[in-house]
């Protein structure tokens, strides 16, 4: 019994990191950007959430998708005005450039929000734990799987079905021919840009349950992005999806089992997998 | 070797020099604060009660005038140590006071021997930092005081098994030995123990294991800032409906967060110095003050800034408003008086802060969450000095 309770808080914990990450999985692999400032985003829209249900008095489910076009929207400005320079700088340049922007956003947001935690009010039916055949479910995280599991479904037809997602592919692979063919690439790539921005956004405000929400949250959080991407290889969706699913189960699982060693055993994982497939679970090998 | 002697004689000499010239007009005071970074609601507290004691008693003390410098160090010690030498060498300030957390408590104390400046600790929390210095008072706390007493008074209350889970760094590693010590030495039994790493996103697989391990109780300790986070997991996952009770020293209940983290802290018992909800009439002129002012409550933080600029102006008062460091320390010490928090004084011996510890339990008052007092232990001293 306690074994489902770890391998459900497991997935919870994973689906929550993949949404949070797989934004940044889209501008590292598809736009070849190294947006370390990813997390700022994230937090953009816990504090959007934040504000609109505390202050406002929105419900919680209303103020998720707001959430998401705030930071889509916040993003899509950035990146008609400072990103698209970046984009054929070197990745050293891209680096420090949103290395700064992870500091502003901090100062900004503890001028403004103050640096204490912040809670979102849930509603009441999202709190505490629901009896399935003796197992107690979080509803919280309960809520948490349905919703990644979907946009992971919606994600994926996207990419693979659509026209946006083969003229995204397109531009990805080749943006000089995609261009020749009349694909706007700077268009494409500005709004693949916002969406994940957008979805970073989503999954502050998921997240801010369980991981707490503070001025430093894209500080803390870096880390476990990019260990995401990187496990996940950046070059699909269902890389990430996957690696993320593998992180979280194993981190809540070692936790669990191993308490004193628990806070090393993502690295673990990390360090193992990166060993045996250096370009990540899904990854090719860089052809760019 | 010679020549270091001389420097360092000649520097002192002008440092004192220095300070009479000053304190002819002036006592200055250099504020050390982190008023920005994760620990600024510690600097924002302390700053806002002396502001507040400030407005209430005046500017002038034994015909000197008071001249708060605020610095802001944002918790890091390097910060600190060059802000305290500016404040000594350059600005001539008579006391260094403030100190958010131990590190920098710890990295102004040579300055403040060398220099003979007062250092009033008014934050920082660990036993050891008034053996540092000579010239270190502290208005705060230690987390021995409250951990040790939280121990007595499960292993007093029907508490025979307890779990624990802390941050894994100095304070909480200080708070889970003290409370270990006490709990077990009164018939208690640990029978789990989980540190936490302190950039700790989830709680939920420790949590589990405590839930697992079936105690009477969990006693917790984690920076103040992921107290609610907790809170919040510890009824997601029914503790508190399998009736596991959460005690712990009061830092994770806060007042400042308290009223925050919803109704999951209902039931929580915690001892420390300070709650909002302390029913005293000058406790309550406090908090109403307070909150007029600042739009929050107080928290023991607040407490702990109000009675050290409180512990310096008594100082003044004594001495006459003579200011050097030797007859300032010497006026606090064994110094008493009754604070928001209920009667305190200085011990003479290590210029530490004698204080009531209140167990408190979280209750809804007029809609609002407050750690209401029910047992008092009285004039408790901290316990965790080197035994000589």
């Amino acid at each position: 019994m306690t074994l489902l309770t770890i391998l459900f808080d497991g997935v919870a914990y994973g689906m929550l990191l993949f949404v949070l990450a797989c934004g940044l999985a889209v501008t590292l692999g598809l736009m070849n950007f190294v947006n370390l400032a990813h997390g700022a985003f994230a937090m953009a829209g816990g504090y959007v959430c934040a504000v609109l249900v505390n202050r406002s008095g929105l419900p919680f489910f209303a103020a998720l998708p707001i959430a998401f076009l705030v930071s889509a929207a916040v993003g899509a400005l950035l990146e008609r005005t400072l990103y698209r320079h970046l984009y054929s700088r070197s990745h050293l340049d891209q680096v420090l450039f949103t290395i700064g922007l992870v500091f502003m956003s901090v100062t900004a947001v503890d001028y403004f929000m103050g640096s204490s935690q912040i809670f979102i009010h849930l509603p009441d039916y999202l709190q505490g734990q629901i009896d399935i055949f003796g197992l107690g479910v979080g509803r919280y995280r309960l809520m948490i799987i349905v919703i990644c599991g979907l946009l992971t479904v919606a994600l994926q037809l996207t990419l693979a079905k659509t026209r946006f997602g083969s003229r995204l592919r397109a531009a990805v692979d080749d943006p000089r021919a995609a261009s020749g063919l009349g694909i706007n690439v700077p268009q494409v790539f500005a709004l693949t840009f916002a969406f994940g921005c957008g979805l970073a956004g989503l999954g502050g405000a998921l997240g801010a349950e369980i991981l707490g929400l503070d001025p430093y949250f894209p500080l803390k959080f870096m880390i476990y992005f990019l260990i995401v991407v990187t496990v996940g290889g950046s070059s699909s969706i269902t890389g990430p999806f996957l690696a993320s699913l593998l992180l979280g189960i194993g981190d809540v699982a070692g936790k669990y089992y191993v308490p004193k060693l628990g806070a090393f055993v993502i690295y673990t994982m990390m360090i193992v997998i990166l060993i045996w497939r250096p370009n990540g679970l899904f990854g090719r090998s860089a052809a760019r | 070797m010679l020549r270091n002697f001389i420097s360092a004689t000649l520097a002192a000499g002008v440092l004192s020099w220095g300070a009479t010239a000053q304190a002819q007009e002036a006592v200055k005071i250099g504020l050390i604060l982190p008023m920005t970074g994760g620990q600024a609601s510690t600097g924002k507290q302390i700053d806002n009660a002396i502001k507040l004691y400030m407005q209430k008693f005046g500017d002038t003390v034994a015909g000197k005038k008071i001249e708060i410098i605020l610095k802001d160090d944002a918790a890091l010690p390097d910060n600190t140590k060059r802000l305290a030498q500016e404040l000594i060498v350059n600005d001539k300030v008579n006391i260094i006071a403030g100190f958010g957390v131990t590190p920098a408590a710890l990295a102004a104390a040579p300055l403040a021997t060398q220099a003979k400046v007062p250092e009033v600790v008014m934050a920082a929390g660990t036993s050891i930092i008034t053996e540092r210095s000579p010239y270190i008072v502290r208005t705060s706390f230690t987390l021995a005081q409250s951990s040790t007493i939280i121990g007595d008074w499960a292993a007093k209350n029907g508490i025979k098994k307890v779990a624990t889970l802390t941050s894994d760094y100095a304070p909480g590693n200080d708070a889970l030995q003290f409370f270990k010590e006490h709990f077990v030495a009164g018939g208690g039994e640990v029978v789990e123990e989980v540190k936490v790493p302190l950039a700790n996103p989830d709680f939920a697989p420790f949590l589990q294991r405590m839930k697992d391990s079936k105690p009477d109780a969990v006693f917790v300790f984690v920076p103040a800032g992921q107290g609610g986070n907790f809170m919040k997991q510890y009824a997601e996952r029914g503790l508190d409906k399998s009736g596991i009770k959460v005690i712990g020293p009061g830092d994770v209940m806060d007042d400042d967060l308290l009223n925050n983290m919803g109704d999951a802290a209902l039931g929580a018992v915690t001892a420390h110095l300070y709650s909002a909800a302390h029913p005293s009439a000058m406790n309550k002129e406090f908090v109403t003050t307070y909150k007029k002012a600042f739009g929050t409550r107080p928290g023991f933080m607040a407490v702990s800034g109000y009675d050290g600029i409180h512990l310096i102006y008594e100082a003044l008062k004594k001495t006459g408003g003579k200011a050097d460091g030797d007859s300032l320390i010497a006026a606090m010490k064994g110094m008493a008086w009754e604070s928001p928090r209920g009667p305190i004084s200085i011990d003479p011996d290590t210029r530490d802060i004698v204080q009531n510890i209140y167990i408190r339990k979280v209750e809804k008052v007029d809609g609002e969450l407050y750690n209401v007092e029910f047992s008092t232990f009285k004039d408790v001293k901290d316990s965790g000095k080197t035994k000589k």
